[in-house]
Parts: structure tokens; C-alpha cells; sequence
């Protein structure tokens, strides 16, 4: 199996106060079918083998794209450059002898790093809680076809829904700004009849949300569409910015 | 009453509201460049129909027309300024820059509107004062006789040229991201439409900008009107 020699500029930072560093790391050694989370895991082993310094804390947890917890900043690009995945299924054959990779973690004020390449996304819980939802009862699942959605409305919730909320966008947005998020979550149940009960409230409650955590503001150059793994297209901002102006108008006459 | 000014306060402070008064300002200023450039390529059509129109203009509703045009672009205008340097300075500091900054497909007109825009500031605040206000007196005392020859002589000045062509190509690269913005932020644009919106923006911006440049570079380069 074809091995790589690698330099890694890895970002390093003790805690969520103190300053943080590019240091330099040789990665030798690396199989090509190492996943890129794996190639991490061999360089912390030796830096845990070698003692001479911690190893380089990152998050992961499903490891197959599905929940959102890997978050890394490849070359400048949240996920990598890789289309249409996250850190955790892009692989090393993507990458070839002797090069440099720099790692730095998704920055965002509103994403601020607990440590090295860990950050604290929470601000998209408040944001859920802030109307991403709709209110039922609870109990078993009702019939599928209990209530007719048509076909493209439901297609269209569907690719809203896909987001994992990553935070990608808000990384690759050249003014950290959560709209491709928002827009996905709130597009996702604006589309449905459950979810019109409560949409204005929605639509005003998330974008509030979103202002107050302290996400730039959207300026249409669509860095966040190219690098979302769940390819979400920016058609939803364009929804949400419709429906922001209609709640907008029916709150400030009701 | 209270409840409604309330909303109205959180529509202007939110990111969306403030992004929908920019569309809103902008198209405005949009569409004034078409009726503008129409104006201004009557010049092509000779000296007395320009003259007649620029008449026109400053005669409309007997005379208050031209007033009411102007304060309205002067509120688009202000207003659109403000907004736009209000949201960028705000995403400016929403983050610690990367180490490593790569930028996958934003344009650089995108990434340029601030720059593009003051450009087109300090343009219309030179251009009011050569044209409107006429702070030269050679050009005032010509433009009470023949506002066509007044632009003609003007336009006899290589750098006044050279700052026009500039000034228009910034305007260009404005529009060109600009345009495609106001439907994207009205929400106007869909899948099906992305393609004819990307489109109509860049064709429209380069219509106005051949044809503001093709008045000044006729006169000083094909020696129009002489």
C-alpha cells in the first residue's frame, strides 16, 4: 500500500482564553486509505507514544457523514475541497506525497474554540430552540399518508432537512454568516403543513436568534452552497429571506 | 401603533430587513442608471435634441420634477451607503482571519463591492460638481448656452477621461454582483431562475457600462463634436 510523507500545520490552543499557534508536524507514513480523522489518530498516537506534548484534540463522532461532529478548516476549506462530504469520509488518496495541509478549526466568533480544533456550536441549538420546531403531541408516529404533501414541497423539505448542522457554512462565509443553516431549518418545516401553524413565529424567532449570537450578515457569494457536505443550495436563503419579509409585514399590522 | 413602529424597528436592525432596504435602494438605483444612460445617449443624436432633452428635464412639472428625482435618489442613495457600510463593517469583524484563506467560488466582484461602491461615491460626488453644481467656470457658463457643448469641451480632458472610464468599470463590477443580489435578497430566485438572473446581471451591467464609456471615449479619442 502507497504511503505519504506529510507536513501538518495544526492550529493549537490550550483553552477557549488563551492564544492560539500553527505548529508544524510531520506526518510520515500515512496510508492512502487512512481516512483523513485516521491520519489524525496515527499522529496523535505517536505524539502520545513520543510524551513530549498533548495530542491534537478534534471533534468526531459517527465517522459516516450523518452527524454533523467533525469540523475542521482544510486548506481553507471547511471539510476539505472534496464536494459533497464531510472531514470524516475524505480519505488520503485525495492528497499526495510531500505536501503541506493546513488544519485549523471552523472559525466563527459565534463558533468560539474550546480547544485546538474543537469549537463550541451551541449558538445553532439556540437557534433550533428559537423556532425550529413545531409543536405536537407526542406519541407514535402518525400514518404517512395521513396528510397529503405534494410531491415537490415534500422533495424540496426533504433537501432542506439533509442539513446536519456542521457549521461548514458559517466557516467557508466570508462574513460567518448562518443563513445557509437557518434557511435550511426553517425552510425544511416552512415547507410542510405541519409546519405553517407556526411559521412566522419561526422565520422571526431564528432570524432573531441568529442576529443576537452574532453571525455576519449573508452577501450572496455562495462560498457556503460549495462547501456544505449536504450540497443544501442557497435557494433556501432566497426562501427565507421571502418569508422573512412577509411574517415581517403581517407582525407589524396584526 | 407602538406595536407596529416595533416591528418595523426590528425589521431595520435584523439582517435580513437591513439586507431588503440595500435590494430595495439598489434597484432603485438600477433602474435610474437605465433612464439615465437613455438621457445620455442622446448626445449621439446631436446637439439639439441632448439640449432639448436636458430642457426638458429641468422644466418637468415646471421645474419641480427634477427636484423631486433628486431628493428621491439623494434618500436611495444616503440610505443604501449607510446600510451597506453598516453590514460591512459588522462582517468584517465577525471572525479571526484563517491562516490559511482559500476562497472556493465567491467572485471577485463580490469580494469587491465595498471598494467598487466608495469608488462610485467619490465618482457621483466629482461628477455632481463637473456637471450639476458646475464648479468650472468655463463649463457653467457653457452649459447655460449648450449643455451638449459643455460636454463635449469636458470631455476633452484626458484625465477627466481616464477617471470616468475607471469610475464605470467599478460601476460594472458593481452591477455585476448587485443586480443578481436584488432578486437573491427579495427572495425572487429559484432554482429555475438562477440561471437568466446571473445572466440578465452581468448582461445589464455590461450594457451600462459600454454605453456610459462609449460618450466621454468618442469625444477624446474619435473626436466626437469636434
Amino acid at each position: 500500500m502507497p504511503l505519504l510523507n506529510l507536513t501538518l500545520k495544526v492550529w493549537r490552543q490550550e483553552n477557549a482564553t488563551s492564544e492560539g499557534r500553527i505548529e508544524t508536524y510531520e506526518a510520515k507514513e500515512i496510508p492512502t486509505s487512512a481516512s483523513f480523522l485516521e491520519m489524525i489518530d496515527i499522529v496523535n498516537e505517536r505524539l502520545i507514544k513520543d510524551g513530549q506534548q498533548e495530542p491534537i484534540h478534534f471533534d468526531h463522532d459517527c465517522r459516516e457523514g450523518i452527524c454533523g461532529m467533525c469540523s475542521m478548516t482544510i486548506n481553507g476549506v471547511p471539510h476539505s475541497k472534496e464536494r459533497g462530504i464531510t472531514t470524516c469520509q475524505l480519505h488520503m488518496r485525495k492528497f499526495s506525497d510531500g505536501e503541506t495541509i493546513w488544519i485549523e478549526p471552523f472559525r466563527a466568533n459565534a463558533f468560539p474554540v474550546i480547544k485546538d480544533l474543537v469549537t463550541d456550536r451551541s449558538s445553532f441549538d439556540r437557534i433550533i430552540g428559537a423556532g425550529g420546531y413545531i409543536s405536537v403531541r407526542t406519541g407514535s408516529a402518525p400514518d404517512a399518508h395521513a396528510i397529503q404533501i405534494p410531491k415537490p414541497d415534500a422533495d424540496a423539505a426533504f433537501d432542506a432537512a439533509a442539513c446536519i448542522g456542521c457549521g461548514a457554512c458559517v466557516a467557508a462565509c466570508k462574513n460567518a454568516s448562518a443563513m445557509l443553516f437557518v434557511s435550511a431549518k426553517a425552510s425544511h418545516l416552512n415547507h410542510l403543513p405541519q409546519g405553517q401553524a407556526e411559521k412566522d413565529q419561526r422565520v422571526l424567532g431564528m432570524v432573531g436568534q441568529m442576529d443576537e449570537e452574532g453571525f455576519g450578515n449573508c452577501t450572496n457569494q455562495y462560498e457556503c452552497e460549495a462547501v456544505c457536505p449536504k450540497e443544501i443550495s442557497t435557494d433556501h436563503i432566497a426562501k427565507l429571506n421571502r418569508d422573512y419579509l412577509a411574517a415581517s409585514a403581517r407582525d407589524s399590522v396584526s | 401603533m407602538s406595536a407596529s413602529s416595533c416591528s418595523l424597528c426590528t425589521f431595520a436592525k435584523s439582517s435580513i430587513g437591513r439586507k431588503i432596504i440595500v435590494a430595495l435602494t439598489g434597484l432603485a438605483l438600477v433602474l435610474f442608471l437605465a433612464g439615465h444612460l437613455s438621457g445620455n445617449l442622446l448626445i449621439f443624436a446631436g446637439e439639439e435634441a441632448f439640449n432639448d432633452y436636458a430642457h426638458f428635464l429641468h422644466t418637468f412639472l415646471h421645474g419641480a420634477g427634477v427636484w423631486i428625482a433628486r431628493i428621491g435618489l439623494l434618500f436611495c442613495f444616503v440610505t443604501h451607503i449607510v446600510f451597506t457600510v453598516l453590514l460591512t463593517k459588522e462582517n468584517k469583524s465577525t471572525r479571526a482571519k484563517y491562516a490559511k484563506d482559500t476562497t472556493v467560488q465567491a467572485s471577485k466582484s463580490s469580494r469587491l463591492m465595498i471598494w467598487s461602491g466608495l469608488t462610485i461615491l467619490a465618482f457621483v460626488v466629482f461628477h455632481l460638481l463637473h456637471f450639476t453644481v458646475r464648479t468650472d467656470a468655463e463649463l457653467a457658463a457653457l452649459g447655460e448656452i449648450s449643455p451638449w457643448e459643455m460636454v463635449i469641451v469636458a470631455f476633452q480632458n484626458p484625465l477627466v477621461v481616464i477617471f470616468y472610464v475607471i469610475a464605470m468599470t467599478c460601476l460594472c463590477s458593481h452591477l455585476g454582483h448587485g443586480v443578481a443580489s436584488i432578486f437573491q435578497t427579495l427572495g425572487l430566485r429559484t432554482k429555475k431562475t438562477a440561471g437568466p438572473i446571473q445572466f440578465l446581471s452581468k448582461a445589464y451591467a455590461t450594457v451600462i457600462y459600454i454605453g456610459f464609456i462609449s460618450i466621454p471615449l468618442a469625444i477624446l479619442l474619435f473626436g466626437f463634436g469636434r
